[in-house]
């Protein structure tokens, strides 16, 4: 601290030599004080002078904040504090920064969504609607999104748990084991239009097949193997290995020891990782339109013909490009984000629930 | 050492004769599958990343033969014309332009948060403050680029304006137009706000596991928050900074559909980026595949190689740099 201290001479010091210890400091309601003040003269800036606009104004008053903490606190306290409360600032500002977008996105899901948010909505499809007009629904595309989701699951959460298993109980940092952590930390970053680029050149160029909704549900299944196996990993890790010892101990084999013992005591995080792996690819649009393409009507099978899933519902509405098709989007997408939030929060709690016991 | 009692096996495994089963290392043909089993998972992922490259240049090279002009200069796409005129140059502007605004955006604003529920939020929110981030990760691309265009690219024209009024001396700024739509600029915020959540979560986790004694230390020492967080938590964090950020420009050049949507799909470099205009590799592959002939779709498959290539090189970096960090860091 910038403060004297205190010299070595008097055995008690006076209460006077504590103060001057800690160095003189602004009140701790400066600053409240300094946003009221801040905020009046951004209004005052706002009604008098060319500052106009919500955003503006609250950049004025942000700037006017900063400018007057830091002066009075440079003035009181000296140049460190004055930087430290500068940081301070930008550093809560960065949090509230990242919390209006996330507001207004779901604020104006819900206000948009709301509109053409409808029971018959839900239960009928755009077969013979005019794209253009009103009417027609997102039941096909509820269909599409819970098959080709579902499916992906089934074929990805199992290979990512085995890899899981294989690098946490099998890998012992061996070369092989080092060479798949690191990729499949570098399969996350796979951009997901690429993996639909891979499995529609597999599939379809190369192997010939139509595009369809099982196509679809492998390339959500690149895009959750890497998410799935690094949960799992980390709740693997996280069983005791006195567990598995006493286990061996008692003569069990490894693998059963793995089936019996590990894999049930790290399951419910499992579930959990699996299920925000699940609710991070729902949303997945691109490589979905290379897959399995889209369609107006009701294909409930997903290996024959093109499917529609919500996301791609969304992407063919936003397209049509009128008032109507555009509430349809922001209806469908309320559909696809109370999906995914569903899923995130029960996948939340899930863990939650199992970390109390 | 027979039969485990505490456990109820259906059938008890046979008792053992040889010594060396007490170690746990499996003789048993059950353990050899099930071994055998996840060790090929892990294959299998290692075979997934390396058949995505071969098939994509195996698919791409008929289109690449037949191109008349030269893949990386030319700027426009015609690739189902003859002759076959295509190449990526616009394209791949668009993709970098607009992942390193981003990234100039929201690197800052990332590491903001991250300090934030790392340091200086009180401990009972910080954990619920990092779910609000999660759930901001959590929203689909799709739901991105309809608010971008819907809400967001509306209200940016009076910013965007502004900067034209003001800074258009600087060629980005500067809009010869008098039309802000669909531009790389807005296209360029949106992906900001989308890889916020990455870039935050990754320096985060650096940054709470710097020790506590560095913390402590630094304060001690008299040091006010802002000087520790400066002299003991980003010099133990700097590389999962970098990486952090790394992985960001990852995500941001791999995005595809908000992009898509927001950007005004011309093949044309311009320096002017709040003027419609713009195209990205992803963006690209999403809006013309299914509208593309033979070669069409195999030149953007090759587009689509160019775009694995850069992301993998970007991604395998930022791990490289986390790896050596956690070798060397003698944290643990």
């Amino acid at each position: 601290m910038s403060a004297t201290i205190a010299p070595p001479g008097p055995p008690a010091p006076s209460p006077d030599a504590m103060e001057s210890l800690s160095g003189r400091r602004l009140p701790r309601w400066a600053p409240w004080a300094v946003l009221v003040v801040a905020a009046a003269l951004a209004l005052l800036l706002a009604a008098f002078t060319a500052v106009s606009g919500r955003a503006g104004t609250s950049l004025v008053g942000i700037g006017l904040f900063i400018a007057l903490q830091s002066g009075w606190s440079f003035a009181v306290e000296g140049r460190r504090h004055a930087i430290d409360r500068f940081a301070t600032t930008l550093i809560y500002s960065s949090f509230v920064i990242a919390m209006i977008p996330l507001v207004a996105i779901l604020v104006s899901v819900v206000v948009n969504g709301i509109k053409a948010f409808t029971p018959y909505f839900l239960l009928h499809s755009m077969r013979n609607v005019d794209p253009r007009g009103t009417g027609g629904g997102e039941y096909h595309a509820i269909i599409g999104t819970i098959e080709v989701v579902g499916m992906a699951a089934i074929i990805g959460i199992p290979i990512g748990i085995l890899v899981a298993i294989y690098l946490v109980e099998y890998g012992n940092r061996s070369r092989l084991a080092r060479l798949i952590s690191f990729f499949v930390d570098v399969m996350t970053g796979v951009p997901s239009i690429v993996a639909g680029l891979f499995v529609y050149t597999f599939l379809v160029l190369t192997l010939g097949f139509q595009q369809s909704g099982l196509a679809g549900a492998l390339s959500l299944s690149i895009l959750v193997i890497p998410i799935v196996v690094r949960s799992s990993e980390e709740m693997l890790k996280l069983v005791p290995t006195e567990l598995r010892e006493s286990s061996y101990a008692l003569g069990v084999p490894k693998y059963r020891t793995i089936m019996r013992i590990v894999v049930p005591t790290a399951l419910p995080g499992m579930i959990t990782g699996a299920m925000l792996a699940i609710s991070r690819v729902t949303g997945e649009t691109a490589p979905l339109l290379l897959t399995m393409f889209l369609t107006q009507s009701i294909n409930t099978n997903p290996l024959t013909g093109p499917q529609a899933t919500l996301p791609t519902f969304i992407w063919d509405q936003i397209l049509n490009g009128t008032d109507a098709s555009t509430n349809r989007a922001w209806a469908a997408a309320l559909t696809l984000i109370l999906f995914v939030m569903i899923l995130n929060i029960v996948a939340r709690l899930l863990a939650r629930l199992s970390r109390v016991k | 050492m027979s039969a485990t009692p505490t456990l109820e096996h259906p059938a008890p495994a046979p008792a053992p004769e040889d010594p060396n089963r007490i170690r746990g290392n499996s003789v048993r043909p059950g353990d050899r599958i099930f071994r055998g089993v996840t060790r090929g998972a892990g294959i299998l992922v290692l075979l997934i990343m390396g058949a995505i490259g071969a098939f994509l240049l195996w698919k791409a090279i008929p289109a690449l033969r037949v191109n008349t002009v030269n893949f990386f200069t030319y700027q426009k796409w015609s690739p189902d014309n003859t002759p076959a005129k295509f190449g990526i140059a616009a394209m791949a502007f668009g993709t970098v332009v607009c992942a390193v605004i981003a990234m100039i955006l929201a690197v800052p604003v990332g590491y903001g948060i991250a300090l934030f529920t790392a340091h200086y939020a009180p401990r009972r929110i910080a954990a619920m403050l990092g779910y609000v981030i999660d759930l901001l990760a959590a929203v689909p691309s799709i739901i991105f680029g309809l608010w971008g265009l819907n809400y967001l690219m509306p209200r940016s024209y009076g910013l965007m304006q502004w900067l034209n009024d003001h800074l258009g001396f600087i060629p980005i700024f500067d809009n010869r137009l008098g039309v802000y739509s669909r531009s790389i600029m807005i296209a360029s915020i949106v992906l900001a706000i989308m890889i916020l959540p990455t870039v935050s979560a990754i320096s985060r986790e650096v940054f709470v596991q710097v020790p506590r004694a560095h913390v402590e230390a630094a304060l001690a020492l008299g040091a006010t928050r802002w000087e520790m967080i400066r002299t003991a938590v980003i010099p133990y964090g700097r590389s999962g900074m970098i990486s952090a950020a790394m992985l960001g420009l990852g995500r941001a050049l791999g995005e595809t559909i908000a992009v898509a949507l927001l950007l005004s799909a011309s093949f044309t470099i311009s320096s002017h980026l709040t003027e419609p205009g713009g195209i990205t590799i992803s963006a690209a592959i999403a809006l013309l595949f299914n509208e593309s002939g033979a070669i069409g779709i195999g030149a953007l498959i090759a587009a689509g190689l160019v775009l694995f290539v850069i992301t993998l090189l970007v991604n395998m970096i930022a791990r490289l740099i986390i790896e050596r960090r956690r070798d060397f860091s003698g944290a643990n």
